[in-house]
């Protein structure tokens, strides 16, 4: 498989214009500040107040390149970096004339062009720009770790289109690796066909069909057994919110109490996807759903969600944490360290997981319903590990946006009025109030061992 | 005989683009890559910079022979093609032997072409198409010499500036009314043209050659309107015509150029042409025309390789927009699209003539359908993909006409992240 590269990213919503990225990526090649020598260009729509960056993408299949006559321009296949050679260089402008981007430009000092060559891997605008509107994105060293490896989903699934869960399984059990033994209750990674059709099994590793009450039962019984033959298996849950936060809450709870070691991943649709969409204890407040409709007296679900993730972290598990496919990197560097964590005791990562069919939006908005969530702090981002003994966040959102910005993407909360979206905002602030107590460090007093 | 699933014939930017995106999806089929040219592949482009010497011309090859080795190709330099039989799918090479294929490309450019000028042919004299070409003329500059250029074009433009710049004594002739007609309107090539002349090119418009005699240094060029220029070194640069003598006694269609559809297909299976040498479609025109740029055969060879292989993820070719960059005495231009508006078009100028400024853009309603500048500070390619989008510039417009470059940048950003 082919290499995959890090690549800056630009969150058009977050920049000011302020700029600080200009001086900074000239400083960087030339030791000045003049903006004359700037790789990246701000450029402003003052009626708009919007910005836009003019910056080379690296593509994969440059246009530079292929319509440079003097072989100036390459794409560099180890780093990825599309490299301009000064000395080959005719300077005859055509590589400004493919560019899409203006990511080559005519700097009119040197009489030449110039290209973003990525600061040798460590950006110098990404680290200029104080509201994290360029951000360096290093997913690709996922794809490049784990990308080799065998995909142990068989075909033939038959999820929904632009099914997360269907994601979810693929990434997590390539992450995870075969010496596996997975549990899929009722629910949809059952549903899919995980489980398997006709006498055959969905995964490519050893999988089976609990209850939706005793998942974590069954595979407590199944690691002990593995142990007592002397084998190290690693024991995987994906069950759905149903068969984890109500009626197979007792059983996680109880295996979470007595240190049973598994990963135990929650894969939170917020209701009952795939029986017809009812809501289950983790859909939120006014959330539409069939056994939560929205007519003349009712507007969609009057309770709020059952905190799981912070509820299993109060049973001292060994690694408890939250997640998002559309955070990657974050997703992976979890599953690492869940992964040693079941080797002690319980690991808990509960993944939100947005479903086109039931909550009503287009199959290829999940991700940025998935995202959206998280830069509102409706899905905060973090992780508890037993030995630090407090909540870390992971992806922390200074500036979240607000809530409507999530909300209104969704068709399950299309009714929602003004008093419900201002009560949802006013439940989210305090939910990361409270979160943000839980994360605060001690500041322990000083203790002088002079003598 | 060899059999060889492609056959590409011609190894520059339309070949090796259709090269390339064969092997995207195919890495092993068998691959033969075909040039009359003796030496590995390089980019006509760089005629004028290897004559000027700014390139070396053991350095302008765009591919060296471990790489098209690591691509599995058969590159077969010095190998002519004359003859395409498309019944038995077989190629004849001017060394009599006979490559069999199953997929043909013909990417084999254009060659100068030569005005009815009485005594021309005969004459001692130079054109600029081949890697030859530049090294034989470079090896004539001579200072105080005298140089007639023949065309006011891109090639004849740089060619004159690089003779200029050797120490030549140096005139254009020029049959139309102003330099390079198919890129700039009348007011931006008066200002190309007063670079020429500040810097001692003297360019005739509206003027011919009706004869040329003499023997080698000793040419003299009879000028239609009257009187005789002496002409140490003749160039000829009068423009190009496609090279399609091998398809002669074979059913390909050919008008000017191989006639293509918006694949790249001729009208016979198995036979793709791109680049300088097909004739497809136009963007603004509804009939089919020839485009010899450098960013015309890069896409127009994508294309054909992508359908030579059925790559899912082919678009078709949407008709070729002219566009080019050019370089003179230090200053920079480019253009894209339409050049004169056309009735019912609009046009938003900003030039400073004092500092060499020059810009043009033109809209059809609120799509942008041209733009040109001469040290523009605006962004070609982004020019270009707002024109070959169609973008609809709506209330953007008023704003997109006062700082066209910010604007623009902006909507790319929105547009096409």
């Amino acid at each position: 498989m082919g290499n995959s590269f890090n690549t800056i990213a630009f969150f058009q919503d977050k920049c000011d214009g302020c700029g600080d990225c200009v001086p900074a990526c000239s400083r960087h090649h030339t030791g000045g500040a003049d903006s004359k020598h700037s790789r990246i260009k701000v450029a402003k729509d003052a009626e708009q107040q919007s910005f836009g960056i003019a910056l080379c993408r690296q593509c994969g299949q440059p246009q530079c390149v292929m319509n440079c006559p003097s072989g100036a321009l390459s794409k560099d296949l180890s780093t990825g970096i599309v490299k301009w050679d000064k000395e080959k260089c005719v300077n005859c402008q055509l590589c400004t004339l493919a560019c899409p981007y203006g990511g080559i430009t005519y700097n009119a000092l040197t009489d030449q062009v110039m290209k973003c060559n990525f600061c040798d891997g460590d950006p110098a605008c990404v680290k200029a720009c104080p509201r994290g509107a360029l951000e360096l994105k290093q997913v690709a060293s996922i794809f490049n770790a784990w990308g080799d490896l065998e995909d142990l989903v068989a075909p033939g699934l038959s999820a929904c289109l632009g099914c997360n869960s269907e994601m979810l399984l693929r990434h997590t059990l390539r992450r995870i690796g075969p010496n596996v033994v997975v549990a899929t209750p009722p629910g949809c990674i059952a549903g899919v066909g995980s489980v398997g059709f006709n006498a055959k099994t969905g995964l490519k590793t050893p999988v089976f069909h609990p209850l939706l009450t005793n998942t974590a039962a069954m595979l407590a019984g199944a690691r002990r057994y593995y142990k007592r033959i002397g084998r190290d298996v690693t024991m995987l849950a994906m069950a759905g919110d149903g068969g984890t936060a109500d009626v197979g809450f007792q059983s996680l709870s109880g295996a979470a109490e007595r240190g049973e070691q598994m990963i135990y991943i929650c894969v939170d649709n917020e209701g009952y996807m795939n029986t017809g969409v009812q809501r289950s204890s983790t859909t939120p407040y006014g959330a539409w759903t069939s056994t939560t409709p929205v007519g003349s007296v009712l507007r969609g679900k009057t309770r709020d969600a059952k905190p799981l993730p912070l509820l299993m972290a109060m049973h001292n598990c060994e690694y408890v944490a939250t997640a998002s496919t559309a955070f990657m990197e974050d997703y992976y560097g979890k599953l690492g360290k869940a992964i040693e964590a079941a080797k002690k005791g319980m690991a808990y990562i509960h993944v939100f997981s947005p479903c086109p069919t039931g909550w009503r939006f287009p199959t290829g908005k999940l991700i940025e319903v998935a995202r959206k969530a998280v830069e509102t702090n409706m899905v905060p981002l973090w992780e508890f590990e037993l030995k630090e003994g407090r909540i870390r966040f992971t992806h922390p959102v200074d500036n979240p946006l607000p809530v409507q910005a999530y909300l209104s993407l969704i068709g399950k909360y299309k009714h929602l009025d003004g008093k419900q979206i201002a009560f949802i905002q006013e439940q989210t602030n305090r939910k990361i109030g409270v979160l943000k107590n839980f994360a605060r460090e001690e500041k322990k007093e000083q203790v002088s061992n002079a003598a | 005989m060899v059999h060889t699933k492609y056959l590409i014939i011609g190894s520059s930017h339309a070949g090796l683009s259709a090269l390339d995106a064969i092997r995207l999806q195919d890495k092993e089929g068998s691959l033969t890559l075909v040039t009359q040219e003796s030496c590995l592949p390089y980019s006509p482009t760089m005629l004028p910079y290897v004559l000027s010497g700014q390139a070396q011309e053991e350095k302008v090859f765009l591919r060296d022979q471990r790489s098209l080795d690591g691509l599995c190709v058969v590159f077969k330099p010095g190998a002519k093609a004359v003859a395409v039989d498309e019944r038995s799918r077989q190629v004849t090479l001017q060394s009599g032997e006979k490559i069999e294929y199953e997929k043909l490309l013909l990417a084999t450019g254009a060659a100068p072409k030569l005005p009815p000028v009485q005594g021309l042919e005969a004459a001692p004299h130079h054109v600029l198409r081949t890697l030859e070409d530049a090294l034989d003329l470079r090896s004539k500059i001579r200072k105080e010499g005298m140089a007639v250029v023949l065309g006011a074009g891109l090639i004849g433009l740089h060619a004159a500036e690089n003779l200029a710049k050797g120490g030549m004594k140096v005139a254009v002739v020029e049959a139309l009314s102003q330099v390079l007609p198919g890129y700039f309107d009348e007011e931006a090539s008066q200002m190309i043209f007063r670079a020429f002349a500040d810097n001692g090119v003297k360019i005739l418009l509206n003027e011919k050659a009706s004869k040329v005699k003499g023997s080698d240094g000793q040419t003299t060029l009879s000028l239609a309107s009257g009187g005789d220029l002496p002409a140490g070194l003749l160039v000829v640069a009068t423009g190009v015509q496609p090279r399609v003598e091998v398809l002669k006694g074979s059913g390909v269609e050919v008008d000017q150029g191989i006639l293509v559809d918006e694949r790249m297909r001729t009208n016979m299976n198995g036979i793709w042409a791109a680049g300088d040498v097909a004739q497809a479609r136009g963007f603004f025109e509804s009939s089919k025309i020839l485009n010899a740029t450098l960013p015309n055969a890069v896409e127009q060879g994508r294309i054909a390789g992508m359908d030579m292989v059925d790559d899912p993820a082919l678009k078709v070719f949407q008709g070729a927009v002219s566009l080019n960059t050019y370089k003179f005495f230090g200053h920079r231009a480019f253009s894209v699209g339409m050049v004169r508006e056309e009735e019912g078009c609009e046009v938003e100028r900003a030039v400073v003539a004092d500092s060499f400024k020059y810009q043009k853009l033109i809209f059809k309603e609120d799509q942008l359908v041209g733009a040109s500048g001469i040290n523009s500070d605006l962004d070609p390619g982004i020019m270009v993909q707002l024109i070959r989008r169609k973008a609809h510039l709506g209330d953007v417009k008023a704003r997109f006409c006062a700082s066209p470059v910010d604007i623009s940048r902006v909507m790319m950003t929105n547009m096409w992240r």
